[in-house]
């Protein structure tokens, strides 16, 4: 009896069952999701504010900004902007151009290279060979620049020759004037070979994400390495590849320290990889900022906001053909 | 009866027979490819290099299309095409660290660690002078960058990973993105919004900031891919036990991913360390010491580099910027290798 009694009066209340987090749990989600708000917080402020300094020349020059090849800022006596005209095409096209080589010349190779690495290369070697490629990625593109300058430019200089003088027939290998030093061609190769680290990683990591069973059941059907490759492993990563490269496109595109070591950068549009002149939109904003006044700063902003609005826009397409292909194969 | 045990075979493997043959080939091949380099009009290492590729794969295949059949023929050349290719992916690394090594080597003297720029010109000879400043002013900009982007970085990755809420997907997206935003943007970002309307000054806080931008989504996504690798268990143990969310995240999972974390920051320095553009726009730039990032232009190794290379032209001025290229890439080689170090050690 007394036991019972006992009992009964020890029995807490029952506790209020909720599923409403406690207000630490509230504060911490709150935090997180406020920080995890921050890169588009970020994005959005480059944006707006790059848009804010360039409104006044991108209102002037409207559409010409990108269509026109003129920039020119014209002073009278007093040192008073009399004239300008700010108009980006050309360094535009050396931007595609050079990101294009940079493409052409450094995918093929990433992608062998991924290959190798995947379905070749095996134990410590591939250990050593993934870690040097791995760090050669982490190089500052300062390096590539001056290595590009010092070093590649000798032998890159042999190949244009040798490109003007058996293909020189097609207009884009054609030369106005012998100068090979310096060109948008031994630029792309520069960007080639910064990219190349990247494309390698992602092409690699795609490639390994093939699954096993299809490999071996690929094997089993007498296949060949070959063709086990064409089979399974290129339908299974081709748009994850394909993302891969246009990441690089992405890197090669505002790429400037590099590009302005090893580029003669000229305002003039140059179709002519070969010869020695040209540039692009980051190594533009690097060479003109130094002397720019107020008004060129601006038009400067406008062009770094081109720029950034290029390259998001590759990196969303490579982005989207990254995740889409490569979880799924056929 | 006397049962034998057969002994293990493996008829897929190389014999060296066929190693031997293969050798062979390619030694034939480099043959054939310096008499083509000495008769014809091919010139040089470059030359020489093209032949011996050509003509080895081509005996190769040969010899596979002789012994097997064309499959295992077209096979061979892709092996040799891959091979090819990691061979031109090594080559630019290893010339680059040679290059950096033999002319960097040159430029490194002990004073360079107790002296800055401030009673030296580039183009002096190597002894005077040094890149104190500049270590300096590195150190205390990427410092400033960490405290940053630390932050920032380990609560993007903490809401993709814990929170997982419905903008988890986007704000990915959104990472992705920013860590392809050119260094050049960042450095005018800076500048638009504080620079010009704000502060009129270039100062080393500035450099930080604009290279935080650079640093908070590479740090981002190494951590967001750390606390992906602790087990699903430990946050579940954490919750079962009556934890808080809150509790759970930072009594269990946070310190689990310790030395994932702190990879996420070495690999976060090393991707700043060596950034240029927005250095040059943003940071000043100084031949002298200066301790205080929120007063003053600043100096970098990457700016004492870019100075002594682009402003110099003589053989001091290349041996000075090498030499400085050889630090800024002896401390991306120990940032790096630190990183492979622990995240090797996986989760503890």
């Amino acid at each position: 009896m007394t036991l019972m009694e006992n009992q009964s009066a020890g029995i807490p209340a029952p506790r209020e069952i909720t599923t409403k987090p406690r207000r630490s749990d509230q504060i911490f989600r709150a935090v997180v999701t406020l920080g995890g708000m921050s890169s588009l917080v970020i994005l959005g402020l480059i944006a707006l504010f790059l848009s804010i300094k360039g409104f006044n020349v991108l209102k002037v020059e409207q559409l010409s900004f990108i269509t026109e090849s003129k920039w020119e800022v014209l002073q009278d006596a007093e040192g008073k902007i009399a004239e300008s005209t700010f108009g980006l095409g050309a360094m535009l096209i050396g931007t595609f151009l050079s990101a294009f080589i940079a493409v052409i010349v450094g995918v093929p190779i990433a992608v062998l290279s991924a290959l190798y690495l995947t379905f070749y290369a095996r134990g410590p070697v591939k250990k050593f060979l993934v870690s040097l490629i791995d760090l050669m990625a982490a190089f500052p593109s300062l390096l590539f620049g001056f290595w590009g300058f010092i070093v590649l430019m000798g032998s890159a200089e042999y190949w244009a020759k040798l490109l003007n003088k058996y293909l020189g027939f097609i207009p884009i290998f054609d030369v106005p004037a012998p100068i090979f030093e310096r060109s948008p061609f031994i630029a792309g190769l520069v960007l080639a070979i910064m990219i190349i680290p990247i494309v390698t990683a992602i092409s690699r990591e795609i490639f390994d994400q093939t699954p096993l069973d299809r490999i071996q059941a690929a094997y089993a059907l007498g296949a060949s390495k070959l063709s086990m490759i064409r089979a399974v492993v290129i339908p299974y990563g081709r748009g994850g590849v394909v993302g891969g490269a246009m990441l690089g496109l992405g890197r090669a595109m505002g790429e400037t320290v590099a590009v302005y070591t090893v580029l003669n950068v000229v305002y003039q549009i140059n179709w002519q990889v070969l010869f020695g002149a040209g540039g692009n939109v980051a190594s533009l904003i690097l060479l003109k900022f130094g002397e720019a006044g107020p008004e060129e700063v601006d038009a400067l902003m406008a062009a770094g906001l081109v720029l950034f609005l290029l390259t998001l826009v590759v990196n969303a397409i490579s982005d989207i053909l990254i995740n889409t292909f490569g979880k799924k194969g056929r | 009866m006397q049962s034998t045990i057969p002994t293990p075979q493996t008829p897929w493997a190389t014999s060296i027979q066929q190693r031997l043959n293969t050798a062979g080939l390619i030694l034939l091949g480099a043959a054939l490819a310096g008499a083509a380099v000495k008769t014809t009009g091919l010139s040089g290492k470059l030359g020489f290099a093209v032949s011996f590729f050509l003509i080895a794969s081509l005996l190769i295949f040969i010899q596979q299309l002789r012994l097997r059949d064309l499959a295992a023929a077209k096979d061979s050349l892709l092996s040799s095409f891959a091979s090819l290719a990691i061979v031109l992916t090594l080559i630019p690394i290893l010339s680059i660290v040679g290059t950096v090594a033999v002319k960097g080597y040159k430029g490194i003297h002990f004073g360079m660690f107790t002296n800055d720029m401030t009673m030296a010109s580039v183009n002096d000879p190597v002894t005077a002078g040094g890149l104190l400043h500049a270590l300096v002013g590195t150190i205390i900009m990427v410092g400033v960058a960490l405290l940053i982007s630390f932050p920032i970085g380990l609560l993007t990755a903490l809401y993709l990973t814990e929170i997982r809420g419905n903008l988890a997907r986007p704000i990915k997206f959104l990472v992705q993105a920013m860590s392809g935003v050119p260094s050049i943007v960042a450095g005018l970002f800076i500048l638009s919004i504080l620079v010009i309307p704000v502060t009129q000054e270039l100062t080393g806080l500035m450099g930080s900031l604009a290279l935080s931008i650079l640093m908070i989504p590479t740090i981002a996504r190494t951590a967001e891919e750390m606390l992906l690798l602790i087990p699903n268990e430990l946050r579940e143990a954490g919750v079962a036990l009556g934890a808080t969310q809150w509790r759970t995240v930072s009594g269990v999972v946070v310190p689990a991913a310790k030395s994932g974390l702190v990879t996420a920051v070495i690999l976060g320095i090393a991707r700043i360390i060596g950034e240029t553009a927005p250095i040059l726009l943003v940071s000043g730039g100084a031949d002298a010491l200066n301790f205080n990032p929120a007063s003053g232009p600043m100096g970098s190794l990457p700016f004492y580099i870019w100075k002594a290379f682009l402003t110099g032209g003589t053989e001091e001025a290349y041996a000075r910027a090498w030499g400085g290229m050889l630090i800024l890439l002896i401390f991306i080689v120990v940032l790096f290798s630190l990183a492979r170090y622990l995240s090797g050690r996986k989760v503890a």
